[in-house]
């Protein structure tokens, strides 16, 4: 018996993937691929700051608890009890995880036309190997946190929209972890594959209902082929034990449209990596988020577009409000290859500090090779306007109403683009609470 | 009755002394002019009485229908109905006009104890108050004040001051940046907005205003005090001869 106690995370994960992947099926498609991804991973550890994609992005405090890397037990919990945490006023479909663990019983999964169910299913079904084989760790980097989650990848969403079907109701994702550990670590890999003229939407959040510190470290693969759409939509309003290291990746064909909106309001280092491949020519992707934190929380956005085609376009807009002593960052990268002219790039980021010890490193980094394009980008932090804060509260709304007020017009362009009514009702109440305010906004 | 009475009113801003001793009494349906060059102190009254914090009361008091307000909030005085125009409005991008004044209405109703406004009420009440501003429909759903011309600015104003219906309302250089069609509106709006119950108080450099809405009683501030004080006939005094012979008559 291996002394847990004595092994630093790194160690631990490496010894324990032995003991994975000699349960897990030695036959299994990706047994090659986790066995290549445990070894990046050894060669190259957990990022530290001394990385410039991670320079202000220290690990050191999430990594020091010791995690359990398999849940012991599958844990149940009471619908009613969760029940908020979805968008539960819609019909969806749900794929729903408790620990790290299926949840049959909360989840409404189909193969009615489509498959919306389980990673685990689409690795164990030979019916499936040949998606698998072209989509699975085809466009995850090899960086080290993707490498550890490829390493260890066995559960998650497997979704596959065919040629021409528009689910008709969206899909939720949602990660429960429960406590049963004294510290869990998970690792989720979704696969989404949307066929030509496809359409999907999806919802993804991660929710810790215990004080016990969670470490999520997750994988999303998107392939949006040719004409497809995809809007996908991430809710972070985690608990402040919990920490999340998101990475996304969506590899877009000719004419595709996608957009990802990540809301970040809670939990306690949130990292999102986020990278959108344009292989085609005339395609969309959007790339919005609304950040409100405060106490102590740490959120880093890192996007990646890469226009590699040309007539294509990318727009990003991530706004941030920082109080207390939190802390951000946005490092916001656009590469245009020489061959992708007429690109059209769009970035903003743009940040409220509403406290003196909050505070915000913004970065646009653009790589143009090509020379017929238009790409902007601008970045700007400032403080609450005193004027406009004045000018509400002799109209009678209360200092507090009027910061909230404030807050949610400079948030409102990126909400603006949220197709999905309830989700923006969903977003607008958690800003109210996360304001203390209880203003009908409806902007 | 008394509705706004100031006391020796001394206020500073960021250390420098502006008013210098104010004395000034308003009873319910009366209308006040507070005329006076540039630098006299005007706009600095107008925010004192609204509650602007920058700005200290170092001496004196005001006092709304007897009480004293000058340590209350800018939103409290607000619930207790005072209203300031503002001489330059604030542009508020991602807040709509109609929901500003229902925010505005609501905290209101709020702070009186009273429940929120019917939404089919507040319509009807924003239709008809934007009748009288001849205020177009569509300019209500625009973000409060942004990319309004000079006049619309100003038209808003006064819009506002229709819906919250206060007891006391200031309006701070309302003429400055109107032509003559957009003053005239205003003034009808104002006009009709007065009664016995309520007051105004017109901060101006100018007469023109006056020309539509006719003050009671016109004061002249120089230097931070009221030099001088009379009816309507005074503003015309000031029209023809200008400023500088108040000027002389408080050095001499």
């Amino acid at each position: 018996m291996l002394n847990n106690k004595l092994m630093d995370l790194k160690e631990k994960l490496i010894a324990s993937f032995l003991v994975f992947e000699n349960q897990a099926d030695i036959d299994s498609p990706i047994h090659d691929v986790r066995s290549e991804a445990i070894k990046t991973f050894e060669e190259q550890g957990f990022p530290t700051k001394k990385e410039e994609a991670w320079k202000y992005t220290s690990l050191n405090s999430i990594l020091k608890h010791d995690y359990s890397v398999f849940p012991k037990q599958e844990n149940a919990l009471d619908y009613n009890d969760i029940k908020k945490y979805f968008i539960h006023d819609i019909d969806s479909y749900k794929i729903v995880f408790i620990d790290g663990k299926y949840s049959s019983h909360l989840s409404q999964t189909t193969h009615d036309g489509m498959d919306i169910c389980l990673m685990s299913a689409a690795l164990a079904k030979p019916k499936y190997r040949i998606l698998i084989e072209n989509y699975f760790n085809k466009i995850a980097t090899k960086d080290s946190l993707t490498s550890l989650n490829t390493a260890f990848s066995s559960e998650g969403a497997y979704i596959h929209i065919p040629k021409n079907k528009l689910v008709q109701k969206p899909i939720q994702i949602l990660h429960f972890s429960t406590g049963h550990e004294a510290a869990l670590m998970l690792q989720p890999r979704n696969l989404i594959v949307a066929d030509e003229n496809s359409h999907v939407q999806i919802i993804e959040r991660h929710q810790s209902l215990t004080d016990n510190p969670i470490l999520t470290n997750c994988v999303t693969e998107i392939f949006a082929n040719k004409r497809a759409i995809v809007d996908y939509y991430k809710v972070q309003n985690d608990n402040e034990n919990a920490s999340l290291i998101d990475n996304t990746f969506i590899n877009q064909k000719q004419e595709s449209v996608a957009s990802v909106h990540t809301f970040t309001f809670g939990g306690n280092l949130t990292r999102n990596n986020l990278n959108f491949y344009q292989n085609g020519e005339r395609i969309d992707s959007t790339l919005k988020g609304v950040t409100i934190i405060g106490n102590k929380q740490h959120v880093d956005h890192n996007t990646l577009v890469h226009h590699i085609e040309p007539n294509c376009e990318s727009h990003q807009d991530y706004k941030g409000i920082f109080g207390d002593s939190a802390t951000g960052v946005f490092n916001g990268k656009v590469i245009v290859n020489k061959e992708a002219q007429k690109t059209n790039a769009y970035q903003a980021n743009n940040n409220i500090l509403i406290s003196d010890k909050a505070s915000i490193n913004t970065k646009p980094q653009l790589e143009i090779f090509a020379d017929d394009v238009k790409c902007s980008h601008g970045c700007t932090i400032g403080q609450l306007d005193e004027s406009a804060m004045f000018y509400m509260r002799t109209r009678g709304i209360p200092e507090k109403e009027a910061k909230a007020l404030l807050m949610y017009a400079f948030s409102n362009n990126v909400l603006s683009s949220v197709k999905i009514p309830e989700i923006k009702q969903r977003i607008t109440k958690i800003i109210a609470t996360k304001l203390g305010v209880n203003i009908g906004f409806d902007l | 009755m008394s509705m706004l009475k100031i006391k020796n009113l001394h206020a500073s801003v960021e250390d420098k002394v502006i008013l210098r001793g104010i004395n000034l009494e308003v009873k319910a349906g009366e209308v006040h002019a507070i005329m006076g060059p540039n630098g006299s102190g005007k706009s600095t009254l107008a925010a004192v009485i609204a509650g602007k914090e920058e700005y200290e009361v170092e001496q004196g008091e005001i006092l709304f229908e007897g009480e004293k307000i000058d340590e209350l909030a800018a939103e409290e005085r607000a619930h207790k109905g005072i209203f300031m125009s503002f001489q330059y409005p604030v542009e508020i991008p991602g807040v709509s006009v109609t929901n500003f004044m229902k925010t505005a209405i609501n905290e209101t109703r709020k702070a009186r104890g009273m429940e929120e406004m019917p939404a089919n009420e507040m319509l009807k009440l924003i239709r008809e108050k934007a009748e009288l501003l001849e205020i177009d429909r569509k300019f209500l759903s625009r973000s409060i004040n942004e990319g309004f011309s000079g006049g619309e600015k100003k038209r808003n104003e006064i819009f506002q001051m229709a819906m919250l219906e206060p007891k006391l309302a200031i309006l701070d250089e309302t003429d400055s940046g109107l032509d003559i069609d957009a003053l005239r509106v205003v003034a009808n709006g104002v006009n009709k907005l007065k009664s016995k119950n309520n007051a105004v108080v017109i901060i101006t450099h100018y007469q023109r205003l006056l020309d539509y809405i006719v003050p009671d009683f016109v004061h002249v501030l120089h230097n931070g005090r009221i030099v001088k004080s009379g009816t309507k006939e005074l503003a015309h005094e000031l029209e023809e001869k200008g400023y500088d012979w108040i000027k002389e008559e408080v050095n001499a």
